[in-house]
């Protein structure tokens, strides 16, 4: 089995109000160390093992592209694991 | 008589709105269309309504494009029909591509629902002819993403092709900082597509038609969209 773990994040440059607000309350919990905060999605995505790596490749980025991500305003990365069931 | 089709989603709550208004304050003929019917009849104009379409799974706006019904939708846009996407269906024409830009949630994170005025910044466009230049109307929002953004190249051809047709203002129709409700780029509350056949909006006409609601200046969107 194939395992995907997909991260979508804001862009550089796009305000996340989300991750500033955490990183505002870690601030009020004294965690003053910390100095920035970035937040997004994890998606987790499987398919069967008779698939080539490269085909599970291709179908995530496409995917990402096409629903996990909006790209006017987001990136995302991922990596495939191929795990021994 | 005129007739206006609204698209229904699971998780919309603006369509009987904009069905009442176009039926029991205009007197227009109005029909619901379910997401799944993969065929549009005829309609002079088609709403894409407010609400939580597919319960905001994701992002605002981004499951409800992959319904059956999308494709008769672009098809329909394409034909340079009218559309007017209000709130969840301004983000869905954003989701879509059919807009430019992204809606993103408000810079202080909060559901904002108030009553706020607007700017008729373009007043040639089909759904504003009733309005004169730089009027100042009412009429509420009520979102938590409707942080308009777009990478400053969209904002200047927007700007040169006359496509932003409502900013945020103020009472006196100043566009200020603090009339922005939500951190929009510019206070940009409304956009045209390129061939001007396709509205998004934030704010709510279809909940300021009549003069128990403190507004009729949603009605004469309408108005002008359906020439009546």
């Amino acid at each position: 089995m194939y395992k995907v773990e997909v991260i979508v994040t804001y862009k550089e440059g796009i305000l996340n109000p989300e991750a500033k607000t955490i990183n505002n309350a870690l601030h009020s919990l004294d965690y003053k160390s910390i100095e920035n905060v970035k937040s997004g999605k994890y998606f987790e995505l499987t398919f069967p093992d008779d698939m080539d790596n490269s085909e599970v490749e291709k179908t995530t980025d496409e995917v990402c592209h096409k629903l996990l991500s909006n790209p006017v305003i987001e990136d995302y990365t991922f990596n495939i694991n191929k795990e021994q069931e | 008589m005129k007739k206006v089709g609204v698209l229904v989603f699971p998780g919309s709550n603006c369509d009987y709105d904009a069905y009442y208004g176009v039926k029991k304050v205009l007197g227009q003929d109005a029909e619901f269309v379910w997401h799944k019917d993969k065929k549009l009849r005829y309609y002079d104009a088609l709403v894409i309504p407010g609400g939580f379409s597919y319960g905001d799974y994701l992002r605002a706006g981004a499951i409800a494009r992959f319904s059956p019904v999308m494709d008769s939708v672009v098809e329909y846009v394409e034909k340079g029909n009218p559309v007017i996407g209000i709130c969840n269906g301004f983000q869905i024409l954003v989701e879509m591509n059919l807009l430019p830009g992204a809606l993103i949630p408000n810079d202080h994170l909060k559901f904002r629902c108030d009553d706020i005025h607007l700017k008729v910044i373009n007043n040639e466009s089909k759904f504003t002819t009733r309005f004169d230049k730089n009027e100042v109307i009412k009429m509420p929002i009520a979102h938590q993403s409707g942080n308009y953004y777009a990478e400053d190249d969209v904002i200047e051809e927007l700007e040169q092709e006359n496509r932003i047709v409502f900013k945020y203002c103020d009472r006196a129709g100043n566009i200020t900082e603090d009339a922005n409700p939500n951190g929009s780029i510019k206070n940009i509350a409304g956009i045209l597509n390129k061939e001007g056949n396709v509205l998004g909006m934030m704010p709510h006409p279809e909940r300021a038609m009549e003069p128990i609601l403190q507004s009729t200046d949603g009605a004469d969107i309408f108005k002008s969209l359906l020439e009546i």
